[in-house]
Order: structure tokens, then sequence, then C-alpha cells
């Protein structure tokens, strides 16, 4: 029984884990185009935050801290948002299928960015992370409407999903070929594929309170989340209070998709892949399952950044290419390997 | 520890499943539901454990409504199985138990030693110890059945609700897991489908037809040949013994004459 072990192997589980994700973080500032060495990172870290006073070459010292460490603290916490979001959405639509991707969150809040940058909604007073955010809430209420009205079968909210972002993919094609020009049309190409170039502090801001929240939330109903293995009946007679926990576990994943996805563009199999990974290292209990998905997820898109920056010298794919060419493969792998169970 | 239903009304789709039903169970008794298929033993059964609410009447758990009780209060003194509960996930036997304790954990309790005690005492009664560690989709129907009760003993909870817990089970299981429930110190009720089931092992029988109760009362007082032929469309035969319990013996129907169906054509 893992969650009988003793308390001080669990703090020692949690403290190496934290070790690994600031391991990660300072490798993804390390690797680039000018490869840095590690400790001119770790130096970095300790002037800028203690007033260390290691005497360093302004530029590396300026590449790490305004560009890399910001870009690899969001890819980090997005990644462990969406693996987050897969986590509770399998477990609460007890749909192996569903993560903010598929069920159009992510196709709701690129028609919504589209919208700000090329049409010009909002007047100025939208931002286009802003116009992201609403895109997702209206598809995910879209959806989730169009799924209850469905039925309460676990694949009707799939379906609607599919429905949905189809919907708001053929919304955003329609916009940017109506109305964008080519130059538009290839930035925003961009920035749908997910692309994390842009990203600098204030961003890291808003993604790390959101992912810590998320983390906290979901951490919380772990036992919730365990109880709905059998389905809601089954969790509602062993005390859940179900409709409170969909509830707060909805919106919690609607707020994170809808924050990662503005920051860095909508990214496909980071949500749906790495829950499915987690589980085959730690197991199906949500206690060990959410904060080893969240790491896994860290790691992976820290590493799927520093990819998409070295793969092909002095330019930068966009990341969901990157996350899709390991997640597809990898998913495939699973469900072969999964296909007794399912 | 007192539940009772109170005139409840329940209709899904248009159609009203239950009327105006109500059931005092008694505290320490073995309450046999029995009726034929969408006669309402499985609606009754999810308004009994607060899983659905009564469109009008209520549950009442101790003299107050189920609706004035927190969820994870009822759930203490209420254990639910319901009919054919399953998973795709990759949990163990043991896993699936365990949940029985959730009821009893707040987000930030601990698992204790105490809950492991209890998780390995629910298995050992149902008699799947040996199975503890084998994942979910590699057991028979019969198995996961056997589970399900472990974790609703393990829940601890006075009062045990059971929707036709021994379908799915061979003869020898079927009649080990009423005896194992009948053995516990609880206060059931069960939705079953065999009569002489009911007959053994209920203290009292309730039948249902058509949403309604029509007959409440102690085996040997519930189960008459008119009454079955009534309410399941079956002749029987029922045998007394000299303890006061009862055997229901069916017999074949009268094969139709033929003719009927000529006569019925002819007329057209």
């Amino acid at each position: 029984m893992i969650s009988d072990r003793p308390i001080l192997l669990r703090t020692g589980a949690a403290f190496a884990a934290l070790l690994l994700l600031l391991f990660a973080l300072g490798v993804g500032a390390a690797v680039g185009e000018t490869a840095i060495p590690l400790d001119v990172v770790a130096k970095t870290v300790a002037n800028r935050l203690w007033q260390a006073g290691y005497p360093l070459e302004p530029i590396d010292e300026g590449i790490i801290w305004n560009y890399r460490l910001s870009r690899a603290m969001v890819a980090a916490c997005c990644g462990s948002a969406l693996a987050l979001c897969g986590v509770i959405l399998q477990s609460l639509l007890r749909n192996a299928l569903a993560d903010p991707y598929i069920l159009g969150i992510s196709a709701g809040a690129s028609t919504g960015a589209v919208s700000v940058a090329i049409l010009g909604i909002g007047a100025g007073a939208l931002t286009l992370p802003a116009g992201a955010f609403l895109g997702a809430l209206v598809a995910f209420g879209l959806v989730s409407a169009l799924a209850l009205r469905a039925g309460r079968g676990t694949s009707a909210i799939i379906l609607a999903g599919i429905a949905g972002s189809q919907l708001f993919n053929a919304l955003t094609s329609f916009i940017v070929t109506k109305a964008a020009s080519a130059e538009q049309a290839r930035g925003i190409m961009f920035w749908l594929l997910g692309n994390l170039s842009g990203v600098r502090w204030p961003d890291v801001w808003l993604a790390l309170p959101v992912a810590i929240l998320g983390l906290l939330v979901c951490l919380w109903h772990a036992r919730a989340l365990d109880a709905f293995t059998f389905g809601t009946e089954s969790a509602a007679s062993l005390g859940i209070p179900v409709r409170r926990v969909y509830v707060v576990l909805i919106a919690i994943s609607a707020l994170m998709t809808a924050t990662m996805v503005s920051i860095v563009g909508s990214i496909g199999f980071v949500g749906l892949v790495i829950p499915h990974a987690a589980r085959m290292v730690v197991g199906v209990r949500h206690g060990l399952l959410l904060p080893a998905s969240a790491l896994i997820g860290a790691i992976f898109m820290i590493a799927a950044d520093v990819l998409s920056r070295v793969i092909i010298p002095g330019q930068v794919l966009p990341i969901g290419v990157i996350t899709a060419l390991f997640g597809a493969p990898a998913f495939a792998l699973i469900l072969s390997q999964r296909r007794s169970a399912l | 520890m007192t539940l009772s239903a109170q005139n409840l009304h329940w209709s899904a789709g248009g159609a009203t499943i239950l009327r105006d039903v109500s059931l005092d169970v008694r505290p320490g008794e073995f309450l046999g539901i029995i009726g034929p298929n969408g006669s309402g033993k499985t609606s009754l059964m999810s308004l009994m454990s607060g899983i659905r609410k009564p469109q009008a009447g209520a549950v009442l758990l101790d003299g107050r409504p189920l609706s004035d009780h927190g969820r994870q209060a009822i759930a203490r003194r209420i254990a639910f199985v319901e009919q054919q509960a399953e998973t795709t996930e990759r949990i163990t036997a043991r896993q699936a138990v365990e949940l029985g304790r959730t009821p009893h954990l707040g987000a930030l309790t601990p698992w204790s030693r105490a809950d492991d005690a209890i998780v390995d005492r629910a298995l050992e009664e149902v008699d799947m110890a040996h199975f503890a560690d084998r994942l979910w989709h590699t057991l028979s129907g019969g198995e996961r059945q056997r589970l399900h009760i472990a974790r609703a003993l393990a829940q601890q909870s006075p009062i045990l609700l059971l929707d036709e817990p021994t379908n799915h089970l061979d003869i020898g299981h079927q009649i080990s897991l009423l005896q194992l429930v009948r053995e516990q110190d609880l206060t059931v009720v069960a939705a079953l489908h065999d009569l002489n089931h009911a007959a053994m092992f209920c203290d009292r029988i309730a039948v249902m037809q058509g949403g309604r109760i029509v007959a409440l009362g102690t085996p040997a007082k519930v189960l008459e040949p008119q009454r079955l032929l009534e309410v399941f469309g079956v002749t029987v035969d029922v045998e007394r013994d000299s303890t006061g319990g009862c055997f229901i013996r069916y017999r074949r129907p009268e094969p139709r004459p033929p003719r009927l169906k000529l006569v019925a054509s002819e007329g057209k």
C-alpha cells in the first residue's frame, strides 16, 4: 500500500521530484543556440534573486534570465497544467480519450485569439490572450451544453468535443482566409501550432499561479477522483458530493487550459498522453497520479521546447509539432499495450 | 438507526416508475424486495440510498430527510451496491475494496493501518483475499460482484442496500454471499430475483408490482401461490416445513391449445 509508506519516504519523493524539476529548468535554460554551462545558469539565478554578485557575461546573464528561464518556466507550467486537465477529464468523464484538445477547448481558444488579432474584436481593449481565454470558455460551455443534451453516456462529451473542435477550427480558418494578410496568416499559423518564442516574465506570473492553484485543487480532490472509478452513482454512494466536485474540477480545468492556450497557443497530445504514461509508472490512484502527471508533463514540455529550438539550427519549430511528433507514437504504443483493459 | 421511505414518487421519461411507496425498514432486519422486471425495485433502491431524489415524498434516516444529511454523513450510515458497476481502469481487487474507506477519510486524512485491517477483513469475508493483487479486468463477473460487496463491508455502514447482489454468481456463491450478508450485524435491504433465496434469508419481504408495494410481511405470509400468480404470472406450489420455512416449486405452464390461434385467424 503506497499511501501507507512512512511520511519520510513521501517527503523524500516530493523533494526528489522538486530537484528533478529544478534540474530540468536549468537544462532548459542552458541548452540553445549558444550553449551556456549549467553553473552559469545557477549563478544567474543567484545574482537575480539574492544579489549574489557573481561576475558573469552580461549577455549570457541576459539570455538566461530574460529569455530562456522564463520560457522554461512557462513550458513547465503549461505541461503540468495540461497533464492535470487530462487526468481530471479522463477520470470524471470516465473516458481514456478525454483531454482539453479533443474536447475543443483549444480550438475555441484559437478562434478567440484569431478574432482579436485579425478581426479586431474588442477594439484594442482585448488582448490576444484575453481573446483566447474567452474563446476557450465559450467552446467549453458549448461542448458541455451539447453533451448534456445528447445524454449522460461517457462518449457523448467526446462526440460533442469533436463537433465543437471541427466548428471552431473551421471558424478560425474562415477568419484567417477571409481577413488576414499573408504575413498575418503565417504568424497566426505559427501561434496556432504552439509557440513559446514571445514568452517573458509577465507570462510566468500568469502561468505559475494558475498551475499551482490547479495542482492544489486537484490534490485536494484526489480521493474524490478515486471514488469515480466505478462511475458517478458509485461515487455518490461513497459520500462524494458529485455535482460540487464536477463543477469545481471542470471549472479549474477550463481555467488552466484557457490560461495556457492563451499564452502558448494550442498544444495537443500533452493532456492526452502524459496521464496514460504516468498511470503506467505510478498506477491509477490519484494521490500519486496527479503529482506524477504534473511532473512528467512539466519535464516533457521543457524537453519539447529545447528540441524545438535546436532540432533545426537557426530556426524555431512550433512546439505543438514536437509534442504531436512524440505524443502520437507514444499514444499508439500505450493504446496497443492497454488493449486488454480498454 | 432507522431508514424509512414515505410516499415516494418517481418518474422518468414521462413514465411513472414509483407511485406512493412507503416502507419502514426495521433495525437489524434482512428485508427482501421482490417483483418482476420494471416493477421499480432498482429505482426504490437508488432513492433509499439517496443517489436520486424523489419527486415527491421523502426518505427518512433517523427521522430526518436524507436531503438534510450531507453526502458523506449518508455514506457513513448507508452502503449501496448497485447492479454491474464497471471500470476500465487498471485497478487491483484490493484497491477497489479500499474505495470503501472513502467516506471515513477527509482530503488530508492519511490512510492508516486500521484502514488496511478493515480492507483485509472485508476481502477475507468475501473469500477474495487470495486475489487481492489481481487486476479488475482479469476477474470474472462473480468475483467482481464479491469485491463490490467487500467494498460495501469496508464502508462499515450499519445499513446495507443491495440491488440484485447475486446476479452473475453461481449457485454456491449466491447462497454463500447471502449467508455472509445475513451473518453481518447489519440492517439489509436487498432487491432479489430468486424467490427461494428471498424465502431462505429474508426476515420480511416486500412485493413490488407496477411501482407499488402490494404486499409486505414474513416470507411465509407473503409467498402465496395466488399472489405469485398475480404478480409474476407463474403457477407455483409452496411447501412449508415445520420450522416455518417455505420453498417455491415452479410448475411448467400448460401448453397453449393450438386451436386458439386458428379460431382467432378465422374470426378475421
